[in-house]
C-alpha cells in the first residue's frame, strides 16, 4: 500500500508541473518557452520517404517528411487514417513492415543516422533509446508470459542486468506508471488485468530502459474518454520526470491539442502544417487543417449550425500525384495547387506549411445552418411514439456451480424513457454501461428480461414473431461498422432492395426506383448500384447502411454508434446527412454513441447511462450546459477539445478507477465506488432518477445542481 | 503471398498501404479479407499468381484429360483376358507393359482412373451437401437441437469407418454409384462440423442482425446469406473432400473389397502388383502408384491454395 501511496504522489507533483508549464507556455503563445534551442534537438527527420512494395502494387505511405523533435518535448502527428502518421513512427522504429523499405532522406537521432543503420546496431537503439507505446495493449503484449517477465525483458537485453535487478527494475516502473500493488501484480499475466491497466503496463515497458525518444501511436484509441485521460496524464508526467521527448501518434485533434507542444498535421504522406500547439490552433494556415478544425463537432459549437465538411474521401497513395494532396478536396484550390507541389514554408515561431493558398483568420468557419434550427421538442400532451418502461437484460455468465445460484452480467437494470414524434434521443456512455444491448432491444433483435419497449401504444417485448415481422418496417436500425453490416457477397442495388423484397414492397422495378431515390438522398450516384461493399470507401458504405434502414421509411431509428468507425473528415459528412434527414422526415431515432459530441450534434434529448442504469436525462442543453450527475460532469471533463486554449479541468473532476463488474454491480449508486462526492448513504441506498429542473433528471443524493423543484415538492 | 495481399490487390478503392500497418486498420484489414467474396475471376488470378496452386490445377487438368481422353487417342481391349501376351515388360506396342492377364498397363491406367476419379467427385458432393444442410441447420438452430446433432457426429467420427465400409462391401456389390454413396455417407462429419462453425460466426455478424431487423424469414437467412457466404469455405472442402475419397477407394480396391471384376480401379490395380512383387513385374506398381500419389498430390496443392484464397482454415 506504501508503495502505491509514493508513486501517486510523485505522479501528482509532476501532474501540478506540468499544468503549470502549459499554462506559460499557452499565454506566451510562442515556442521558446519551452521548446529549447537547435542544440537540444533530440531526433531529427530530413525528407524521409518511405515505400511500400506489394506484388506489382508500390504505395508511397510517407514522402519528404520534415519533423525535428526537442528534449521534453512532446510531438503531435496528427492525421487520418492513411496519412502517413504511424508508417513515419514505424520508419523511426526501423519496424517497416514487409516489403517496405525508406527510400530516401535521414533520420537523425542525437548525432546517430538511423536510416540504414545494420540490423544489429538498431536492435541495440530500439527498445533502448527509442520505444514504443502501442495501441492495442491485448495483442502488444504477449499472452502467455508474466508481465514482470514482459516489463523486465527490455532491462534484460540492453543493459545487462541480472533477472534479479530487472525484476526489482520492473517492479519500480509498474509504481510509477501507478498499477497498484505492483509486487503482487509482477505475476499476473496480460488477460487479468483491465484494458486501462495493461497500457500502463506496456507504457512501463516502453519506458523502463528510459529512452531518449517514445513513439505512442494512438495509445488510447482503443480505450474510454475516462480512462484516455488518465493514461495520457501518465505519460505526460513521465516524459516530464524521465527527461524524454515523446512521439505522439493519433487522430484526435483533441488529444493533440492538449498534449503536444508542437504539431505537425500529415495529409496524404506528407506534413501539411507544423509548428506549436497554441499556434497551429490559434493561426491555422493550412487549408486541409483548417477544414479539418471546422469538420470536428466539439462540446460547444451551435447545434443549429451545420459542420463543416469536407467533400471527397483521402488520396490513393499507390499512384504518383502532382500538385497539393489535397487540392482535389479543397474549396481554395487552383491550377497552380493541381500542378505544383507547395513546399514546407517555414513563418514566424517555426510555425511551417505547405499551402500555394493560406487560410488566414481565425479557424472557425461559415457554417451553414440547418432550415429548421429548432430543437423539436415532444409536445407534452402527444403520446410517445416509443416508450421504454423498467427494461431489464441480464445475460448469464459461466456456468454455477451445483447448487450456487447462476451468475448473471446485468446489462441493463431497469431503463425506462420515452422519444416523441421527430424527436431524437442520444444514448451516451462508456463502453459496458448496456447501451447497445438497449438498443438491440429496441429494434426486438433481442428480449429483455423484464420490461416493455412500447411502440405507438404496442407492446413490441410481447408480440409474436409474425406480428413482430410486420412492425419491423417500422423500427429499423444503423449499425456501427458499415462494412459488417452490408453483405460483402450482394451488390449495393441488391442491398438496398432487400428490405423491400422482405416486406414484399413494390414490383422488382419499383424497388430499384426506390433505391435510386435513396441514394440521392444519402448523396450516392446511382452507379453505386452495381457495385460490391468492398469497393466503396467507408463514408459511402456508412451512406448506404443508413440509405437502406430508411428503405422502409420507419418511424423509429435506432442507431449504434453510426460514426464511431469513420475518419473524421468523413464523419462530419454523414454527421450532417443524418442530421439533416431526421429533420426532413420527422423520424424518432435514437442515437447511442461513446462520443459525447456527437451525441450532443445529433439528439434533443439526451440519456446517461451508467453499468445499466440511467443516472441523468434532460434535455441536450440541460444535460451538457448543466451536468448535474458527477458522472456526467466527469465525462465532460474527460472529453479533450480541439482548442489548446481551453483549460484542463481540475483533477477533482475527473473519474478516476475502473468500470466495476457488471456480474456484482456495487450496492446503492453504481457509481459510487468512482465518486468523489460518494456518503454511506450512496452505498446503502439506490438515487432514484428524479426531477431536478424542467424535463431535466438525475439519479444522485449529490446532485451537482440545486434540485429546484424537487426540493420544493418534498418538504 | 498472403491473402490480404491479393485482397489490397483486388480493392482499389481502399486506402493505401498505411492503412495495413496501422495496428487498427490491419485488423480490419484481416476483416476484410475474411468477407470479401471469391469471385470466380478473382480466383482464378489469385491462382495465377499461386505456382503451387496452378501447378495442382494443371496437374489435375493433365491427369483428367489422360483417364477420360486418353482411351479416345489410345485404344486397348480391357475386357478379354489375353494370357499370352501377360505380364510383358514395357516395350514396343505396350508402353508400360502389361498384367498378369495380358491388360494393357497403360489403357487399363486411364480406366481405372476414371472409376477412382468418378467415385471421388461423387463422394465429396454426397459428402458436402449432407454436410452443409446438417451443419446449417444445427448451427442456425442452436442450443439443444445443436448439441444433439453435434454429438451425433461425434459419435459417429468415433465409429472406426474402414470396418464399417469392409462389412457393407462384403455383403453386397459394389459398383461406382453405391461406393460413392457409402463413402459419401461417412465423410459428410467433417464437412457437417466445418459449416456448423462458419454459420456460427456467421449468424452473428451484422448483416444478418441487420437482415433479421428487416424482417427476414430462417429461411432467407440461410439461402441469401448464410450460404452464399459459407460458400467459399465448402469448395475448399469439396476438393479436400476429392482427395480423401480418391485414397479411400484406392484403400478398398487395394483391400479386395473395391469394385467387381472386371471393373478396375486404381487400388485393385495396384493389390493385383503387389501380389506379384517377387516377380519383380516394377511396371504393375510404380505407374499406378505414381497416378494415386500425383491426383491427390494435385487436389491438395489446389485446396490448400483455395484455401489460402478464402481466407480461412477450412481443414
Amino acid at each position: 500500500m506504501n508503495e502505491t501511496n509514493t508513486a501517486r504522489g510523485i505522479a501528482s507533483h509532476y501532474r501540478r508541473v506540468d499544468v503549470e508549464s502549459t499554462a506559460v507556455s499557452t499565454a506566451d503563445g510562442s515556442e521558446d518557452t519551452r521548446g529549447p534551442a537547435n542544440g537540444d534537438r533530440v531526433l531529427t527527420i530530413r525528407d524521409l520517404s518511405v515505400e511500400i512494395r506489394r506484388g506489382e502494387r508500390v504505395v508511397r505511405p510517407v514522402s519528404g517528411v520534415n519533423l525535428a523533435l526537442n528534449r521534453g518535448e512532446t510531438l503531435g502527428i496528427v492525421g487520418e487514417t492513411g496519412s502517413g502518421k504511424s508508417m513515419t513512427g514505424f520508419a523511426i522504429m526501423g519496424m517497416l513492415p514487409a516489403g517496405g523499405r525508406v527510400t530516401g532522406g535521414s533520420i537523425d537521432l542525437g548525432g546517430k543516422e538511423l536510416v540504414g543503420l545494420p540490423a544489429a546496431q538498431y536492435r541495440a537503439i530500439r527498445g533502448n533509446d527509442v520505444a514504443m507505446v502501442f495501441q492495442d495493449s491485448m495483442t502488444a503484449l504477449n499472452p502467455t508470459r508474466r508481465i514482470g517477465e514482459q516489463v523486465a525483458e527490455p532491462v534484460r537485453l540492453h543493459q545487462g542486468a541480472s533477472k534479479r535487478a530487472a525484476r526489482g527494475r520492473a517492479e519500480e516502473m509498474l509504481a510509477l506508471v501507478g498499477l497498484p500493488r505492483p509486487a503482487e501484480r509482477l505475476d499476473d499475466y496480460p488477460h487479468q488485468l483491465s484494458g486501462g491497466m495493461r497500457q500502463r503496463v506496456m507504457i512501463a515497458m516502453a519506458l523502463v530502459c528510459e529512452p531518449r525518444v517514445v513513439i505512442a501511436d494512438e495509445p488510447t484509441t482503443a480505450l474510454d474518454v475516462t480512462i484516455q485521460a488518465e493514461i495520457l496524464e501518465l505519460l505526460d508526467d513521465l516524459k516530464s520526470r524521465l527527461g524524454m521527448s515523446m512521439i505522439l501518434i493519433t487522430h484526435d485533434m483533441g488529444v493533440i491539442a492538449r498534449h503536444a507542444d508542437r504539431v505537425g498535421v500529415m495529409y496524404g504522406g506528407r506534413v501539411a502544417e507544423t509548428g506549436p500547439t497554441p499556434v497551429l490552433f490559434s493561426r491555422t494556415r493550412h487549408r486541409y487543417t483548417h477544414a479539418l478544425l471546422s469538420s470536428i463537432p466539439s462540446l460547444t459549437h451551435d447545434r443549429s449550425e451545420e459542420l463543416f465538411s469536407i467533400p471527397g474521401a483521402p488520396p490513393d497513395l499507390t499512384v504518383a500525384h502532382v500538385g497539393c494532396p489535397f487540392a482535389p478536396r479543397c474549396d481554395a484550390a487552383t491550377d497552380r495547387c493541381r500542378e505544383e507541389q507547395p513546399a514546407l514554408s517555414t513563418e514566424e515561431d517555426g510555425h511551417a506549411h505547405a499551402c500555394w493558398h493560406p487560410a488566414s483568420g481565425p479557424t472557425a468557419r461559415v457554417r451553414a445552418r440547418f432550415a429548421a434550427s429548432t430543437a423539436i421538442l415532444p409536445e407534452r400532451e402527444a403520446a410517445p411514439r416509443l416508450r421504454v418502461v423498467d427494461l431489464r437484460r441480464e445475460y448469464p455468465a459461466g456456468s454455477a456451480g451445483l447448487f450456487g445460484r447462476r451468475r448473471t452480467v446485468k446489462a441493463v437494470s431497469g431503463v425506462s424513457f420515452e422519444v416523441a414524434a421527430g424527436e431524437t434521443f442520444g444514448l451516451v456512455g462508456e463502453s459496458g454501461c448496456g447501451k447497445s444491448s438497449l438498443g438491440r432491444m429496441l429494434v426486438a433483435l433481442d428480449r429483455p428480461t423484464s420490461g416493455e419497449v412500447i411502440f405507438d401504444g404496442e407492446p413490441v417485448t410481447r408480440m409474436s414473431a409474425r406480428a413482430l415481422g410486420a412492425r419491423r418496417t417500422q423500427l429499423q436500425m444503423m449499425f456501427q461498422d458499415s462494412n459488417a453490416s452490408l453483405d460483402p457477397r450482394m451488390r449495393i442495388g441488391t442491398i438496398l432492395r432487400e428490405p423491400l423484397a422482405i416486406q414484399g414492397v413494390g414490383t422488382r422495378a419499383q424497388r430499384t426506383a426506390r433505391a435510386r431515390e435513396l441514394l440521392q438522398d444519402v448523396g450516392l450516384p446511382a452507379g453505386v448500384m452495381e457495385r460490391y461493399p468492398h469497393e466503396l470507401s467507408g463514408g459511402q458504405r456508412q451512406r448506404v447502411g443508413l440509405a437502406r434502414a430508411l428503405a422502409l421509411d420507419p418511424k423509429v431509428l435506432v442507431a449504434d454508434e453510426p460514426v464511431s468507425a469513420l475518419d473524421v473528415s468523413i464523419r462530419s459528412q454523414v454527421l450532417n446527412l443524418m442530421r439533416r434527414i431526421q429533420l426532413e422526415r420527422g423520424l424518432s431515432s435514437v442515437v447511442i454513441s461513446h462520443d459525447l459530441a456527437v451525441v450532443r450534434y445529433l439528439a434533443d434529448r439526451v440519456g446517461v447511462m451508467y453499468l445499466g442504469k440511467l443516472v441523468e436525462t434532460g434535455t441536450t442543453e440541460e444535460v451538457y450546459g448543466a451536468a448535474a450527475h458527477p458522472y456526467t460532469a466527469g465525462l465532460l471533463a474527460a472529453v479533450p477539445e480541439a482548442d489548446p486554449r481551453t483549460r484542463r479541468p481540475r483533477l477533482s473532476a475527473r473519474v478516476r478507477g475502473e468500470l466495476p463488474s457488471p456480474i456484482d454491480p456495487p450496492s446503492g449508486c453504481r457509481f459510487r465506488t468512482r465518486c468523489a462526492l460518494a456518503t454511506a448513504l450512496c452505498a446503502e441506498t439506490e438515487p432514484p432518477l428524479e426531477p431536478l429542473a424542467g424535463t431535466h433528471r438525475v439519479a444522485c443524493h449529490h446532485p451537482l445542481q440545486q434540485k429546484r423543484s424537487a426540493e420544493l415538492t418534498t418538504r | 503471398m498472403t491473402s490480404r495481399d491479393m485482397d489490397a490487390m483486388t480493392t482499389a478503392t481502399d486506402a493505401a498501404a498505411d492503412t495495413a500497418t496501422d495496428a487498427a486498420a490491419r485488423a480490419e484489414a484481416e476483416i476484410t479479407t475474411a468477407r470479401n467474396p471469391v469471385s470466380a475471376r478473382s480466383a482464378l488470378r489469385w491462382l495465377r499468381r499461386n505456382p503451387l496452386g496452378l501447378t495442382g490445377g494443371l496437374l489435375l487438368v493433365l491427369i483428367a484429360g489422360f483417364c477420360f481422353l486418353g482411351p479416345l487417342l489410345y485404344h486397348t481391349n480391357q475386357t478379354e483376358v489375353d494370357l499370352v501376351n501377360a505380364a510383358l515388360p514395357p516395350g514396343p506396342g505396350y508402353p508400360l507393359g502389361t498384367d498378369t492377364n495380358g491388360f494393357d498397363v497403360l489403357g487399363r491406367l486411364m480406366e481405372g482412373g476414371q472409376v477412382s476419379l468418378q467415385i471421388g467427385l461423387l463422394a465429396a458432393l454426397f459428402a458436402t451437401t449432407i454436410g452443409t444442410v446438417y451443419g446449417a441447420v444445427a448451427g442456425l438452430a442452436g442450443g439443444v437441437v445443436d448439441g444433439f446433432l453435434m454429438r451425433l457426429v461425434d459419435i459417429m467420427l468415433s465409429v472406426p469407418f474402414l470396418f464399417f465400409v469392409l462389412i457393407l462391401s462384403a455383403r453386397f456389390h459394389a459398383n461406382a454409384l453405391s461406393l460413392s454413396l457409402v463413402i459419401g455417407g461417412f465423410s459428410w462429419l467433417v464437412s457437417a462440423r466445418l459449416v456448423r462453425g462458419e454459420v456460427l460466426t456467421l449468424r452473428v455478424r451484422e448483416f444478418v442482425l441487420a437482415a433479421r431487423v428487416m424482417g427476414a424469414s430462417r429461411r432467407r437467412l440461410i439461402l441469401t446469406h448464410l450460404i452464399p457466404n459459407a460458400l467459399g469455405v465448402i469448395i475448399v472442402n469439396i476438393t479436400f473432400q476429392v482427395a480423401d475419397a480418391v485414397l479411400v477407394v484406392a484403400a478398398l480396391g487395394f483391400l479386395g473389397f473395391g469394385l467387381t471384376y472386371p471393373t478396375a480401379d486404381w487400388g485393385s490395380q495396384l493389390a493385383s502388383g503387389v501380389t506379384y512383387i517377387s516377380a519383380d513385374y516394377w511396371w504393375l506398381i510404380y505407374p499406378v502408384g505414381g497416378c494415386i500419389i500425383l491426383t491427390v498430390l494435385a487436389l491438395n496443392l489446389l485446396a490448400d491454395a483455395l484455401r489460402d484464397a478464402v481466407g480461412r482454415r477450412a481443414d
